[in-house]
C-alpha cells in the first residue's frame, strides 16, 4: 500500500499569539513550531497500515525551508520518504492544489491528513484534494478498518456517530482516538537527521484569500468573583437572571 | 448578486444551524444587494415550511430516490453543486458543522470559488465582503477578503442567531431533481446513531465542564445533576478524558470541541490555553474554582470560589427552587 501523508506545521498549542509588525500575521520570533498535533495520528496510521499491508510512507508538507523540521519527526517516527513543497505562507487553496499536483505525479493508494490544522482550523484541505482528484473521502475519522482496499470507518458528528463503507483509493482525515502515536526513540532522531528530503517547486495558483489585518480578540468579561456562601450562590443565580439572561 | 444559505439536515430535522445560514445570507444582502434563496437536500415539506419564520422567501429541495435518508460526500456535494449551479448563485453560506465543513470546500473546487471557513462575522467595503474568522484557535482574529468572483463560505454555529418571527413570510417551495447514480454515492453511509437523551457540547445552549477538580469519576454525578436541571449538555476537559473518566466526545479545546454556547459553566478546570481554545467564546463564562488564583477567573463573568463537590448540590438544589417556581 503505498500511502502519502499530508502534515503542517503549526504554532505549539502553548503560543502566546502576538501579531506581528505587518499588522495581518503572526510575530513568529520566540514561537515553538511543531508537526500538527492531527497529523501525528495521520502518520502513525499510515505507518501502522504499512506494517500491516507492506508499501511506503510518504510524508509531504507545503511551506518555507523551516518546514523541513516536521518532516524530520515524521521520518523519525519511520515514514520513508519526505517532501517539500517551497512555497512560504500559501493559502489553504493553495497547499490543497499543491498536493493534488504531486498525487497525480504518483500514485497513491491512501492519502491521509489530520482533521485539521491547528493555525486557521479549516478543515478544507482534505475535501478540496478529493475534489480535485475526483477521489471518494472520509473526514474527522476516529476509528476504522482497511482490508483488501475496503475501508470502513466510524466519526462523530453533532449529537451522533455515522458509519461509512468505501473503497481505496481514497483521501481521508483522521483524529484522536484512531491510534495512539509513538514516540520516536533517539537513534532514529539522529538518523532521520541525514536522510534525504526531495525539494519540489511548486505549481503556480493564485492565493484565494487575501489577510487583510489581523487582531488579538478583547471579550469583556464582568469578573465578578463571588465566594461560596449560600447567599454567594443565590447572587450567582440572581445574576445569571437578571444581568446575564442566560437562565 | 444570488445569495444562497445551505439547509443541513440532521436525523429527520433541519439542523438548528440551517436557520442560522439564513440569518447570515440577509446580512450578506443587508450588505451587498442581491437575492437570497434556501437550498436544501431531501428535506420534508414541514420542515422547509419552518424557514418562512426566518424571513426566507423562496427555496429549492432537491430531491431524488437515491437521496432519501442518506448521506454522502460525494454525492450530497454533487448534488448541491448542480443545485447551486441551477439558480446561477454568486454567494454560498453553509453552517460550519461537519457536513458543511466537507461539502463547502468540495463545492468551492467545482464552483471555482474562493472558500473561508468558520466566519463569525460579515462586513464590506466599496461592494467587497470582508470576513472575520478566528485563527490560531480563537487567539487571533483575521479579517480577510477572498479574491475570487464567486464565495462560498461557512460560519460559526451559534453566531448568526435569530428568533423565529410570529408571522411567516410568503414562501416558495420549489423541486429540483438532480443528476444522480448509485456511482455518485462513493462513501455510503451504513447506520447513523444519534445520541439519545444525552445532549452534545456541541449542539447545546448551555454547557456544564467538569475537570480534574472534581477528584473522582463518580463525582461527575454532581455535574450531571446540575447540567439537567439547566437542561445543558456536560463537557470535560482533557485531563479527565485522557484518564478515561469521561469520553471523548465530551471533551471541550483545542483536540476537542471548539464550541459558543450562551452560558458555559466550568467546575474545577484550570483554564489552560487549549481549554480556553474550545470555550472562549461563549457568551457567558461562569467559574467554579477553590483556587482564587485559577486562570479560568480571567476569562469569568462570574466566579465562585470554592470546593466544587460542596458547592454543586446546594447550586444545584437551589436552581430547583427557583427555575421550577417561575
Ligand atoms: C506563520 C504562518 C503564516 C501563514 N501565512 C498565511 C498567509 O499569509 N495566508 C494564508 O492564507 N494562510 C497563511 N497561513 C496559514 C497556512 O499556511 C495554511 O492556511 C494552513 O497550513 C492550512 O490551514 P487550514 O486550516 O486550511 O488546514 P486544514 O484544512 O484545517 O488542514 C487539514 C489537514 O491538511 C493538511 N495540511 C494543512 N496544511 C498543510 C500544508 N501546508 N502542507 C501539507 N499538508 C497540510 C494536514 O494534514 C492538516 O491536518 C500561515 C500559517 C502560519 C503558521
Ligand atoms: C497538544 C495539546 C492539546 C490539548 N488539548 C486540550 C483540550 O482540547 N482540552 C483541554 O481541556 N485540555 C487540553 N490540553 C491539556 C491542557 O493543557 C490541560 O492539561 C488540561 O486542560 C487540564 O485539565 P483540568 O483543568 O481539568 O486539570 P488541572 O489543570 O489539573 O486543573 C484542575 C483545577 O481544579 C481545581 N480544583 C482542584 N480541586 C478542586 C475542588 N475540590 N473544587 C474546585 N476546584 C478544584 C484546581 O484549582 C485546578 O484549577 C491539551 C494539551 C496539549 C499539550
Amino acid at each position: 500500500m503505498n500511502i502519502l501523508v499530508c502534515v503542517s506545521r503549526v504554532p505549539d498549542t502553548a503560543t502566546k499569539v502576538k501579531v506581528a509588525d505587518d499588522g495581518k500575521s503572526i510575530a513568529t520570533q520566540n514561537v515553538k513550531f511543531i508537526l500538527n498535533p492531527y497529523d501525528e495520528f495521520a502518520v502513525e496510521e499510515g505507518l501502522r497500515l504499512r506494517e500491516q499491508h507492506g508499501g511506503s510512507v510518504t510524508v509531504l508538507t507545503v511551506g518555507g525551508q523551516e518546514s523541513t523540521d516536521i518532516l524530520r519527526t515524521a521520518l523519525a517516527m519511520g515514514a520513508d520518504k519526505a517532501a517539500l513543497i517551497q512555497l512560504v505562507n500559501p493559502d489553504s487553496y493553495q497547499v490543497a492544489v499543491n498536493i493534488a499536483q504531486y498525487a497525480r505525479n504518483h500514485s497513491f493508494d491512501l492519502i491521509l491528513f489530520g482533521r485539521q490544522s491547528i493555525d486557521f482550523d479549516s478543515f478544507q484541505v482534505p475535501p478540496m484534494v478529493a475534489q480535485l482528484l475526483d477521489l471518494p473521502c472520509l473526514t474527522i475519522v476516529s476509528q476504522w478498518s482497511v482490508t483488501n482496499g475496503t475501508v470502513k470507518a466510524e466519526r462523530d458528528i453533532e449529537g451522533g456517530k455515522e458509519e461509512f463503507e468505501t473503497a481505496l483509493p481514497l483521501v481521508a482525515s483522521v483524529q484522536k482516538g484512531i491510534n495512539e502515536p509513538r514516540y520516536p526513540k533517539l537513534p532514529d532522531i539522529i538518523k532521520a537527521k541525514s536522510k534525504p528530503i526531495e525539494t519540489i517547486e511548486p505549481v503556480a495558483v493564485e492565493p484565494q484569500l487575501e489577510i487583510l489585518s489581523m487582531e488579538i480578540p478583547q471579550t469583556e468579561r464582568r469578573h465578578v468573583i463571588l465566594g461560596d456562601s449560600d447567599e454567594d450562590l443565590e447572587k450567582l443565580i440572581q445574576l445569571l437572571r437578571e444581568e446575564a439572561k442566560v437562565i | 448578486m444570488k445569495i444562497a444559505a445551505f439547509l443541513p439536515k440532521l436525523g429527520d430535522k433541519l439542523h438548528k444551524t440551517a436557520y442560522e445560514a439564513i440569518t447570515a445570507a440577509h446580512q450578506v444582502q443587508a450588505l451587498i444587494g442581491g437575492d437570497v434563496v434556501g437550498l436544501a437536500i431531501d428535506v420534508d415539506q414541514q420542515q422547509l415550511e419552518r424557514t418562512a419564520h426566518y424571513g426566507l422567501t423562496r427555496l429549492i429541495v432537491a430531491e431524488h430516490p437515491l437521496l432519501a435518508n442518506t448521506y454522502s460526500p460525494s454525492a450530497f456535494a454533487k448534488v448541491l453543486h448542480q443545485l447551486a449551479s441551477s439558480q446561477g448563485i454568486d454567494i454560498l453560506i453553509l453552517p460550519n458543522i461537519t457536513y458543511g465543513k466537507e461539502l463547502g470546500p468540495r463545492v468551492a473546487v467545482t464552483f471555482e470559488a474562493g472558500y473561508i471557513a468558520d466566519v463569525i462575522g460579515i462586513e464590506s467595503q466599496n461592494g467587497e465582503l470582508i470576513f472575520r474568522k478566528p485563527v490560531y484557535a480563537g487567539k487571533a482574529i483575521i479579517a480577510a477578503q477572498l479574491k475570487t468572483a464567486k464565495k462560498v463560505f461557512t460560519i460559526r454555529p451559534n453566531i448568526f442567531t435569530a428568533k423565529a418571527a410570529e408571522t411567516a413570510a410568503s414562501l416558495n417551495i420549489e423541486t429540483f431533481t438532480p443528476e444522480l447514480s448509485e456511482a455518485d454515492f462513493r462513501e455510503k453511509r451504513l447506520s447513523i446513531t444519534r445520541s439519545t437523551g444525552k445532549l452534545d457540547v456541541a449542539e447545546a445552549d448551555i454547557v456544564v465542564s467538569g475537570g480534574r477538580g472534581l477528584k473522582a469519576p463518580e463525582n461527575f454525578k454532581l455535574i450531571e445533576e446540575l447540567a439537567e436541571v439547566l437542561g445543558a449538555a456536560v463537557g470535560a476537559s482533557r485531563a479527565v478524558v485522557d484518564a478515561g473518566w469521561r469520553p471523548h466526545s465530551e471533551q471541550v479545546g483545542q483536540t476537542g470541541k471548539t464550541i459558543s454556547p450562551n452560558l458555559y459553566i466550568a467546575v474545577g478546570i484550570s483554564g489552560a490555553v487549549q481549554h480556553l481554545a474550545g470555550m472562549s467564546s461563549s457568551k457567558v463564562i461562569v467559574a467554579i474554582n477553590k483556587d482564587k488564583d485559577a486562570p479560568i477567573f480571567q476569562v469569568a463573568d462570574y466566579g465562585i470560589v470554592g470546593d466544587a463537590l460542596d458547592v454543586l448540590p446546594r447550586l444545584t438544589a437551589k436552581l430547583k427552587e427557583v427555575l421550577h417556581k417561575s
